[in-house]
């Protein structure tokens, strides 16, 4: 379209300057909090900007950090950033190929490469920098306001390292059931046309539209007194599912199920029904016939499914926050509290420096993912 | 392929949706017609305080709750028939409003007050979002091609963000002096209390809620812009048509049936609105629909949660729920007829 017809400049401008307000719009609220996250209460809630991003009164209580310090933390960003991106992918395949399946290859390179990061950046650049700033005269003083105690208090402190665990456990728990239960339906879903497959989907995308408070209020009662309900069946051992991580990921995975079917329904759609005929008319039952040929081909779709049952889990605040009790809280539910207690300034800043540790994941996982969820999105949008 | 099969593999997914969507609706449609109670027994209390030669003691009957052999409290259920959904409507108060044409009056009941603003919530943004979606599409598309695709990151950025977290980040820039509140104070040149009133509220949440779905309005667009006609977008400017007509005669009833789409998911989810109200902590002010069941479902002082109440409230947004999924329904099954 825009090759054919030359545009007038007036129509260039209006355009590019709209998209350029819109991600301002977009990334000024995240930008905003993470600065803030680094400056001293009096700076985070100032109301000029300039002192917000600057941070004088940051500076003034003697946290800053000096132009060699700015310099040496960007510098090695810089240089991980790229060596990460260059030798790393090889080094997973290596492994992939000796001693291990691919995802696991993954998980461990990233683990890695988390740890290896927060050696560097939090144990030894610091040391080093103590240590060479007083050498270097005016390129060692302080310049520029920065504290990362906010984050020492919230994950120090408040104990967020649990809160964050409880969020993984949950969130690779919905995760891995849903997709597993979930594939297999797709595919079921995909390959019948019969009436009552159809009519699978139709009341699934009925259940889609429940609010999740409508089901809780269903959830509330039976969890809180589950060990009575089933001890004629299980006797003793019949657990309260009420605060129960597990619990709470049989709930997010059956909540999510029907969209998680919809998605990979279409995404089983668009795999040729050939190749698993051909596959059966080789001897193959369907099962062999979904393992061998189907399971190779499916992982984009079941990847971006994935991302959308992860992002559903990560985020949820209203299931975690009613039917988790205070020891098992994930992240969301626990922020809101630390948000609500609204005391003093510094418990603010505390709340911010927990926000911005929740994103900070988000973030990076559009950066890898981000073609995955861009096609995730139109994936049931353009044929729906 | 055959029943057996099909069976053991959307088995485990339709037995996950039975056992937590299908069974906890039933029950809380039988909830809604319960309440559950301890049973309380009244007990003669003697106190006696230390006096002068002798102590004074009083004797008082209170009801305290009865417990059973392992000191648990004993509860009963009782069937109350509409009783809970009264106490949610509170239909003589919200009548003697309506008819005294007094909307205050109305919305001092929680249930209206939560149901006027959900739905003036919902029918704000939806175009709101519809029209932000898709002039974003519209310049992402006109856009260099090595510009597009740090442009869709950052649009994504709204768009994944814990939504607790987004209304916070939002709330944070205005609240007291915040950053942008001092702005408009100085462009406006007088002092500004943005959380001092429930209708500012409102326009900050409908800000944030378009703010956070425009994008994925804005995605989708910008897809199906790829798939427009280049044919007739190229006969029409041979006929003369204006860059306006065409958007208006070719463009847009090309993305038709997404806008469509995109507007039945907003419909839904923003028919659901919460995590604003949580982020925003609006309640003092402005409460929705799902706010409200969440509310009762919360163990208030006494450790006691409303679950008939909840319940009842549950019900009664489901009939909104119900109304919206009709044309949806409808569509998918044109659909399903189409294809087959």
């Amino acid at each position: 379209m825009q090759a054919v017809h030359r545009q007038p400049l007036s129509l260039k401008l209006l355009s590019s300057g709209f998209l350029f307000f819109w991600c301002i719009v977009a990334a000024f609220p995240i930008v905003w909090i993470t600065v803030m996250s680094f400056k001293s209460p009096v700076d985070a809630f100032d109301a000029s900007a300039l002192n917000v991003i600057f941070g004088p009164q940051t500076l003034a209580d003697g946290k800053g950090i000096s132009l060699l310090d700015i310099l040496a933390y960007l510098g090695v960003a810089i240089w991980m950033g790229r060596s990460i991106k260059r030798t790393l992918p090889g080094m997973v395949m290596t492994f992939a190929d000796k001693s291990g399946p691919v995802w696991l290859g993954w998980i461990i390179g990233a683990s890695i490469t988390g740890l290896v990061v927060l050696v560097v950046f939090f144990a030894l650049l610091p040391t080093v920098l103590g240590f060479l700033n007083p050498l270097v005269g005016p390129l060692g003083r302080d310049i520029w306001g920065f504290t990362t105690e906010h984050y020492t208090t919230v994950w120090i402190d408040r104990a967020f390292y649990r809160n964050f665990q409880n969020s993984m456990i949950v969130t690779a728990g919905v995760v891995t059931v849903s997709l597993t239960v979930g594939t297999l339906a797709g595919y079921g879903l995909a390959r019948s046309g019969s009436v009552l497959a159809f009519g699978i989907l139709i009341i699934a995308l009925v259940f889609r539209a429940l609010p999740p408070s409508v089901l809780v209020a269903g959830y509330l009662p039976v969890f809180i007194n589950s060990a009575e309900l089933l001890r004629p069946f299980l006797g003793d051992a019949a657990p309260t599912l009420y605060g129960k991580p597990y619990a709470v990921i049989a709930v997010l995975v059956a909540m999510n199920q029907p969209f998680t079917i919809w998605m990979l329904r279409s995404f089983f759609q668009n795999i040729p029904a050939e190749l698993d005929e051909a596959a059966r008319v080789d001897g193959c039952n369907h099962f062999q016939a979904f393992r061998r040929v189907i399971m190779p081909v499916m992982w984009p779709g079941v990847i971006t499914t994935g991302l959308f049952s992860f992002l559903l889990a990560y985020n949820d605040f209203l299931v975690t926050s009613l039917l988790l009790d205070a020891q098992n809280q994930t992240m969301v539910p626990a922020i809101a509290g630390m948000f609500n207690r609204e005391t003093t300034t510094t418990d603010q800043v505390v709340a911010v420096a927990a926000a911005v540790s929740i994103t900070a994941p988000l973030i990076i996982l559009v950066m890898v993912f981000q073609r995955q969820i861009v096609s995730g999105l139109t994936a049931g949008a353009v044929k729906g | 392929m055959k029943f057996k099969t099909f069976a053991v593999f959307v088995g485990p997914s339709v037995l996950m949706m039975l056992l937590f969507i299908a069974f906890p609706l039933v029950s809380v449609f039988l909830q809604s017609f319960q309440v559950t109670q301890p049973v309380y027994e009244t007990v003669e209390v003697e106190t006696c305080t230390p006096g002068f030669l002798e102590q004074t003691c009083v004797t008082e009957m209170s009801s305290v709750p009865k417990l059973d052999e392992h000191g648990e409290i004993i509860t009963t259920t009782t069937f109350v028939g509409l009783q809970s959904y009264r106490n949610v409507l509170e239909p003589d108060r919200a009548w003697a409003a309506i008819k005294a044409f007094d909307w205050r009056g109305l919305q001092t009941i929680d249930f209206w007050k939560a149901l006027r603003f959900t739905l003036t919530f919902t029918f704000i943004t939806l175009p709101l979002v519809i029209g932000t979606g898709l002039a974003i599409a519209l310049a992402i598309n006109n856009a260099a091609r090595s510009v597009k695709g740090p442009v869709i990151f950052v649009s994504l950025l709204p768009f994944i963000i814990t939504p607790v977290i987004g209304a916070l980040s939002i709330n944070w820039l205005f609240r007291g002096d915040g950053i942008l509140t001092a702005w408009l104070e100085r462009m406006l040149d007088r002092d500004i209390a943005l959380f001092a009133q429930a209708w500012t509220i409102e326009v900050l949440m409908m800000i944030y809620r378009v703010w956070h779905v425009a994008p994925f309005a804005a995605i989708v667009f910008y897809a199906a812009l790829q798939t427009v006609n280049h044919d007739s977008l190229e006969s029409a400017l041979i006929d003369g048509a204006t860059r306006w007509q065409r958007l208006k005669y070719i463009v847009i009833p090309h993305l038709m049936p997404l806008i469509v789409f995109v507007s039945m998911i907003h419909l839904m989810d923003t028919y659901r609105a919460f995590e604003e109200i949580v982020g925003f902590s609006s309640q003092g002010y402005v409460i929705s629909l799902q706010w409200l069941t969440y509310d009762f479902l919360v163990p208030d002082q006494a450790g006691n949660r409303s679950v008939s109440r909840a319940s009842a409230s549950a019900m009664l947004t489901m009939i909104g729920i119900a109304i919206i999924l009709v044309p949806l329904l409808k569509r998918t099954w044109r659909d399903h007829r189409r294809s087959h």
